[in-house]
């Protein structure tokens, strides 16, 4: 099936296999391997993007749901060399360590702190249930959210 | 010139893998790449009657299907330590074979694999391969396949054990000693079985290169140079010089990216038989089935205590699932990392543990964060809380009464264990002390004691553990049955201009040896940071390595890399002596220059690194260049220590535990880095947590998994955990030059049983003494009930 996408502000037109899921088709298609997959059944949010401005699983929507829709990856996330600020305060923060989840984890930031842009610490917990992290036991990934919210909001 | 050790300098790393720019095995593609999928048993125990390919061979976009009649190495992948029975007979080791031929033993044991143009193809072409099996019972308890009659794992044995293996006092004397205890303590339990979950899935590519007759492997591994070792010398046996072994940034192991897989093995076996490479990515239903599991002990003990509280002996026995191969290090995990910490930070006169090690029809178990101690810390750390229980005696009073003095191992000695090992350096009352400062402890039994007033049931629980790490002295493992020494290498490469290129074989997979490790270069040269880059995971770059494991990262790879500086420095000395025409011993070395005692008359590091790779006027019969390896093999393992407090409120309708405030105060001697020592602590300290009251994989009679996704396997989620306070005593590790001892898996090995310590004392009153891990809420409700 013929779709046509747009990723991080570029406009996509390709003839996909209707069964090859949102991943699959920025990783292996456009090459965007920042969008990671750790279960592939919903279950861990390392794959999370944002479709027309709300975060998804982008391993349980099919490439072809996708077709007409604005999608922003990790990728598109920084603005040439500088980081967005959730990028910046996982950073200032320590808010990684392996890195593989991450990319969900900032994508999920984004779409936690745009429906709120003050969170609490339950608030952003909360937020964060369907991404898993192996690494840093959530305590830094939640401070850089709270922190990326303050510098957002002044 | 800005100092940085003990910095909380920002990670280099982080700038790629916050841009999704990150190099993960399964983001590499390379020309005429294949990828590949298994077929894998859907029985734990059955005979192969056939196996049929020729419809999977015709699919659509098929390569090749291989099985085990084709011949993809005899002898499988080999065991990296030897334990052997007690009684003098060798440790039975069954081949491990790449492809399974005749029996399948484990769930998810693979009997093809199908290798295809695309992904979607292989998988397609899987469905194809026709298997026929005979179902056969399966045994999946440790305890259980030691019993009469058990289905047996391997049939070449008559019993499921493959080693037993006693550590400590005579038996007899510490069983006399319990005998005339004022009080003995009882737990029986299972250290239930636990999946690591790197949340990176294994993932391998092999890359035949049949002009140059050479293999590059890249894998998502902890330790490359082992890798290409146990590939090349037993797997295949193909020639190490022809061998590359690559691993780039790797999503997490926590101990699971340790070993030496079958599917790596037989990827590059596969990639010469086609003459392409080819790529296969776990999926997580295979990781839950395939990857090495950890814990699963089954264990009896009993602890006898003076009138006093004080423990006058301890007597274990347990039985440890091994799975139904042995995994790399999986012998030592029950034993020499296991019962050499049952000394714990007590003052025990006799200690007996009793190991049985089984197979059993499920995956391997071996080291998963912590590898042997967290087990042994639960069981100390449970079985003296509810000794105090018992006794109506404080849980901080009991340890207090038993803690080994200070000793800081330079002017008071190292404190000899009844278990084999000496400790290096430690200050367990330090540790309590300050932990109980950060918690309030008076203050919170008010509350507690107000809040039981008032229907709610709020607990505290402590764990003051002690663990084993830095591995490791070769002589020492050697002894113990390593097939391996565990030394580690750093080489320092000063380049013409006096920038230095570090290489270590240890690996970062998260720990951010990027950033730590060129802290400490830059630190021990007077340079600046930016001037030191660090090379790992790459066997044609760095010379050799053991890896990234035990929490030996800084202590053993770092001593390596500080071995090298050292001689850096000794032969910079004398090109600057030369250039500076005065004598070495007159010279002094700081903020990155070679100074004239006394004098202004310096050299910079830079000059004489470009003297020494332009050597026109130079000292006569020196060797140009400056450039250093060094093999550091520690003398001792490291001992860092702790003290872990969790406080819990139950829910006395559902039995739900909330982990209201977490405290870990830890020593792991001196630090590089505070940040990432707190967020080694906070992560480790989820995954014991975890344990505590979530995770546990479980099998079903015949070998099924029931846990085997992520709808049913409780992993630890944001809203699951509190902030993790943290706070650090310093006691150096007076035995390597950095005076580290390693905070990898502290987190993990103190943590578990605060948490269901504190969850006992939550319902004390009820009179809950022990529970069964994980907490889930039915098994807290229905102890409430009783």
């Amino acid at each position: 099936m013929k779709i046509t996408v747009k990723v991080n502000g570029v406009a996509y037109t390709h003839e996909v296999e209707p069964r090859i899921s949102l991943t699959h088709y920025l990783r292996e298609i456009l090459d965007l391997t920042g969008t990671h997959i750790g279960c592939d059944t919903s279950g861990c949010g390392a794959c999370t993007v944002t479709m027309d401005g709300k975060a998804v699983k982008s391993c349980t929507i099919l490439a072809v749901q996708a077709d007409g829709s604005d999608i922003t990856t990790i990728e598109g996330m920084a603005n040439g060399n500088e980081m967005h600020p959730i990028q910046a305060a996982f950073k200032e923060h320590h808010g990684l360590q392996c890195g593989f989840c991450t990319p969900g984890m900032v994508m999920t930031a984004a779409d936690i702190l745009k429906n709120n842009p003050n969170p609490t610490e339950e608030e952003v917990r909360h937020g964060l249930e369907g991404n898993f992290c192996r690494c840093t036991g959530y305590h830094n990934i939640v401070k850089s959210i709270r922190h990326a919210a303050e510098q957002i909001n002044s | 010139m800005e100092k940085f050790i003990g910095k909380s300098v920002k990670r280099r790393e982080d700038a790629r893998f916050l841009k999704g720019a990150g190099k993960y095995t399964d983001d590499i593609k390379l020309p005429k790449m294949t990828q590949s999928a298994f077929v894998r048993s859907p029985y734990a125990h059955a005979k192969i009657l056939s196996v049929d390919i020729s419809e999977a061979e015709k699919a659509e976009g098929v390569v090749a299907v291989f099985t085990a009649q084709d011949g993809c190495g005899e002898y499988g992948v080999p065991c990296g330590w030897q334990v052997d029975f007690k009684n003098g007979e060798t440790m039975r080791e069954p081949q491990h074979p790449l492809l399974a031929k005749e029996k399948i033993r484990h769930l998810g044991e693979a009997v093809a694999i199908v290798i295809a143009e695309s992904l979607e193809l292989a998988r397609d072409a899987a469905e194809l391969v026709e298997v026929e099996y005979e179902e056969l019972p399966a045994v999946t308890d440790p305890k259980k396949a030691m019993e009469e009659g058990a289905p047996l794992v391997h049939d070449q044995w008559p019993d499921n054990a493959a080693f037993d293996w006693c550590i400590g006092n005579d038996r007899a004397d510490v069983e006399a000693a319990l005998a005339t205890a004022h009080h003995v303590t009882e737990v029986e339990y299972h250290n239930q079985r636990l999946a690591p979950n790197a949340m990176e899935p294994r993932s391998y590519i092999a890359d035949y290169d049949v002009n140059a007759d050479k293999w590059t492997l890249y894998t998502s591994t902890q330790n490359p140079h082992l890798i290409r070792l146990l590939l090349c010398a037993f797997a295949l046996g193909i020639p190490e010089h022809k061998v590359r072994v690559v691993s780039y940034d790797v999503g997490g192991g926590f101990g699971s990216k340790i070993y030496h897989y079958t599917e790596e093995a037989l990827l590059t076996w596969a990639s010469k038989e086609i003459g392409r490479p080819i790529k296969w990515t776990s999926d997580r239903s295979e990781a839950f089935l395939t990857d090495a599991h950890g814990r699963d002990h089954v264990v009896h003990s009993r602890m006898g205590f003076d009138k006093d509280g004080k423990i006058v002996a301890h007597l274990t026995d347990e039985f440890c699932g091994l799975g139904a191969y042995l995994s790399t290090f999986a012998p030592a995990v029950p034993t020499y990392l296991h019962g050499t910490l049952f000394q714990g930070v007590y003052t025990t006169p006799l200690i007996h543990l009793n190991v049985t090690a089984p197979f059993t029809h499920t995956v391997a178990v071996d080291a998963y964060r912590g590898a042997g101690r967290p087990e042994a810390t639960y069981l100390l750390e449970r079985i003296i809380s509810k000794g105090a229980q018992e006794m109506n005696m404080d849980p901080t009073e009991i340890r207090l009464k038993n803690f080994i003095p200070p000793f800081d191992g330079v002017e008071q000695p190292g404190y000899q264990t009844q278990v084999a090992l000496q400790y290096d350096s430690g200050n367990y009352h330090g540790v309590l002390k300050r932990g109980l400062e950060m918690l309030g402890y008076e203050d919170f039994r008010k509350e507690q004691k107000e809040a039981r007033e008032n229907g709610r049931l709020l607990g505290v629980g402590f764990s003051t553990y002690i663990e084993g790490c830095g591995i490791a002295p070769s002589a020492v493992v050697g002894a113990l049955g390593a097939r391996a020494g565990l030394y580690e290498v750093g080489q320092v490469r000063v380049q013409p201009t006096g920038k230095v290129s570090v290489y270590t074989g240890a690996h970062s997979h998260g720990q951010g040896h990027e950033t730590v490790f060129a802290q400490f270069v830059a630190d021990k040269l007077g340079i600046p940071m930016d001037d030191v880059e660090i090379e790992h995971g790459d066997t044609e770059q760095v010379a050799f390595g053991m890896g990234t494991y035990g929490s030996r990262s800084l202590a053993v790879g770092g001593s390596a890399i500080v071995k090298s500086i050292e001689k850096i420095l000794e032969k910079g000395a004398k090109i600057a002596a030369h250039k500076l025409e005065a004598a070495e011993g007159d010279l002094e070395y700081a903020e990155g220059k070679w100074t004239v005692k006394g004098t202004d008359k310096s050299v910079s590091f830079g000059d004489v690194s470009l003297t020494a790779y332009v050597p026109h006027d130079y000292p006569e019969g020196l060797e140009p260049g400056l450039d250093f390896s060094s093999f550091y093999d520690p003398t001792n393992f490291t001992y860092p220590f702790g003290t872990h407090i969790a406080v819990v409120e139950v829910d006395p309708d559902t039995g739900k535990v909330d982990l209201k405030r977490f405290v870990a105060c830890d020593d792991v001697g001196n630090v590089m880095n505070p940040m990432i020592v707190d967020g080694q602590i906070q992560g480790g300290v989820a995954q014991g947590v975890g344990q505590a009251l979530l995770e546990e994989v479980v099998y079903d009679e015949g070998g099924q998994m029931i846990t085997g996704s992520y709808m049913d396997y409780a992993m630890p989620r944001a809203d699951d955990l509190p902030m993790i306070e943290t706070d650090r005593t310093v006691t150096p590790c007076p035995h390597n030059p950095l005076g580290v001892k390693g905070a990898g898996e502290a987190g993990a090995i103190g943590s578990t049983p605060a948490v269901v310590n504190a969850v006992v004392d939550a319902l004390a009153h009820l009179g809950v003494t022990d529970l069964q891990m994980p907490l889930t809420p039915q098994r807290v409700w229905k102890a409430m009930q009783n």
